[in-house]
């Protein structure tokens, strides 16, 4: 497999960060520090990625680099960093097959507003090792974290919700759209991190949207975020086009196509 | 060796479906059908979405039914003027099909709509052609002679207005029935990604008393117009044909039917039906497993497409 490698946004930094304070919740960048807090920057060395059409998934290497590293910190390994590659977002139908006449058939659906398509989340350990649950939901650091939020609410109660919300979250888990890599961020050099996720096939079209986190002793001290558009190259990306955007141009084309290759046929193996 | 697929949205091995272009070209090539009916549900099966399916299904439809009519055309046994009339009743029920089809899908029953069809039809039809040539070959072997029953004899059908004289097929018919027969195989056509051929011959046969020699060719004549039709509307209303997929299909199928042809010639024309009767059954009975057995996972997620 290939891996794309989205190049290093660079930074070094030798300026000592305050002395962690912050055994406590509030967290956010520090305001009016005496010494300049951290900062996190992430690079990619290409705002698109092609799909081909050999896609089959692909690894993503993202680097970068944090600023005013305090040494200390990072000796004692207690600098973590979450990288989050969040696709685009859009209103999902979760349907319910229940037995009817026998037959399984869809009955009950809920749907879903503005749910992310793709949510792949790296991390330096485990996400609970770093910060309380209640940072990493506030901030949608993990899988069981992303926000699923459900439009109109059925009457059937607020249990079922959760259900439908359940099978939303492990249904877009096995397909590989959801996934944690709990060890792929790691350090390179003091200031330098790298995080691999893994694009899957089914990777979502669009605009994904790369977010990074840095957290000093389980406090979240430094953000960033960037973009990344994902779409289809070369001749398949011209086709998905022209059957999204000429389409009746494409559906004659496409029947030319099937007249040419039926009639070749009839040329090439006379059957008579 | 995979491939991606730009409106499927999804990896395939190209040789899985070169391949079960080879087995459908060469199933078609034998017993002289479309294959439309057995390539959907195979796609269906192959996890392509049934959407994407039935949409592609209809543009390989075009490729073998071309191949088939030049021959018919060279033998003279289309009779272009009840094929035209029939594809006047066809266009009208592809476009209601295309409609039904978009609102089952929004409705999240289209995956269940299309396969209680193809079960329903592939149940009866393949049920009917392998009584049919079980009674054929117990005939033969009694002696007797083989031969369809004869038009002559007058049917409900034959006493409508509007009647229209069809010189190739030494006919003289209501145009109601011929056109509602085209509509309904268009309706037919649009939703399960087929041509029809395989409930339009018997249809022709024994229900108009269309006879023998020109059903194939007028069937073969007129679908090549519907499925067209059907993939120009799929394309622009659902965006949903996928050309990759559709030659790599129409390759295979191309291929593999000249082998099936001449392996057709070898075998008895009823043991040829009963051989294609339990072809169909098995594909019936394979989808309707689907339907009856508890599924490994209840729920199933799609983007919204009416919010």
């Amino acid at each position: 497999m290939r891996a794309l490698v989205a190049a290093a946004a660079m930074g070094v930094a030798l300026v000592s960060a305050p002395p962690a304070d912050a055994q406590e919740e509030p967290e956010g960048p520090l305001l009016a520090a005496p010494i300049p807090p951290e900062r996190i920057e992430i690079g990619l060395s290409t705002e698109t990625i092609a799909i081909t059409s050999d896609f089959a998934g692909v690894g993503l290497t993202i680097f970068g680099a944090i600023d005013n590293v305090d040494p200390l910190i990072q000796r004692q390994g207690r600098y973590d960093v979450f990288v989050i590659l969040e696709g685009p977002s859009s209103n999902i139908v979760t349907r319910r097959k229940s037995r009817v006449l026998g037959i399984w058939m869809n009955v009950e659906s809920q749907s879903f507003l503005d749910v992310p398509q793709s949510f792949l989340v790296a991390s330096t350990r485990q996400a609970r090792d770093i910060t309380t649950s209640s940072t990493l939901d506030r901030l949608s650091l993990g899988v069981e974290e992303v926000r699923l939020r459900p439009g109109k609410v059925s009457p059937r109660g607020k249990d079922d919700v959760t259900e439908f919300t359940e099978a939303l979250r492990r249904l877009k888990e096995n397909s590989g759209l959801y996934q944690e890599f709990p060890s792929g961020v790691r350090f390179i050099s003091q200031s330098l991190f790298r995080a691999q996720l893994h694009l899957p096939a089914d990777v979502p079209l669009g605009r994904h949207t790369a977010r990074a986190y840095l957290f000093r002793a389980g406090t979240l001290s430094a953000q960033t975020t960037t973009t990344l558009d994902i779409r289809k190259a070369g001749l398949e990306y011209q086709l998905f086009q022209a059957a999204q955007n000429q389409s009746l141009l494409y559906g004659i084309a496409a029947v030319a196509f099937a007249l040419f290759i039926g009639w070749l046929g009839r040329v090439l193996f006379r059957r008579d | 060796m995979a491939l991606y697929l730009p409106i499927a949205e999804m990896s395939v091995n190209i040789f899985v479906l070169l391949g079960m272009g080879a087995a459908v070209g060469f199933l078609s090539g034998m017993f002289g059908v479309g294959g439309g009916f057995l390539i959907t549900p195979l796609l269906i099966f192959y996890n392509i979405p049934p959407a994407v399916a039935v949409a592609t299904g209809a543009n390989q439809v075009v490729a073998s039914s071309v191949s088939g009519v030049l021959s018919h055309f060279k033998r003279g046994t289309v009779d272009v003027k009840l094929g035209s009339v029939l594809l006047v009743g066809g266009i009208a029920g592809s476009s209601v099909g295309v409609w039904i089809f978009a609102l089952l899908r929004d409705l999240g029953q289209l995956d269940l709509f299309v396969s209680i069809l193809y079960v329903v039809f592939l149940g009866t039809v393949g049920g009917l052609m392998m009584a049919e040539s079980i009674r054929a070959m117990a005939r033969a072997r009694a002696g007797a002679t083989i031969g369809l029953r004869r038009p002559g004899q007058h049917m409900w059908v034959h006493k409508l207005p509007f009647k229209m004289r069809f010189k190739a097929s030494k006919l003289y018919v209501s145009v109601i029935p011929v056109v509602l027969l085209g509509a309904m195989i268009g309706m037919l056509a649009s939703i399960m990604g087929v041509g029809g051929g395989f409930i339009m011959v018997p249809a022709m046969i024994y229900l108009l008393k269309v006879p023998t020699n020109v059903v194939i060719g007028t069937s073969l004549f007129q679908i090549i117009f519907v499925a067209a039709y059907t993939t120009i509307v799929h394309a622009t209303a659902n965006q949903t044909v996928d050309v990759v997929l559709a030659m790599l299909l129409m390759a295979g199928s191309v291929a593999g039917a000249q082998y099936g042809a001449k392996a057709g010639q070898k075998l008895r024309g009823e043991q040829l039906r009963a051989l294609l009767a339990a072809l169909v059954l098995l594909v019936a009975l394979r989808l309707a497993y689907t339907l009856f057995i508890t599924p490994d996972e209840l729920y199933t997620i799609s983007t919204d497409f009416l919010l």
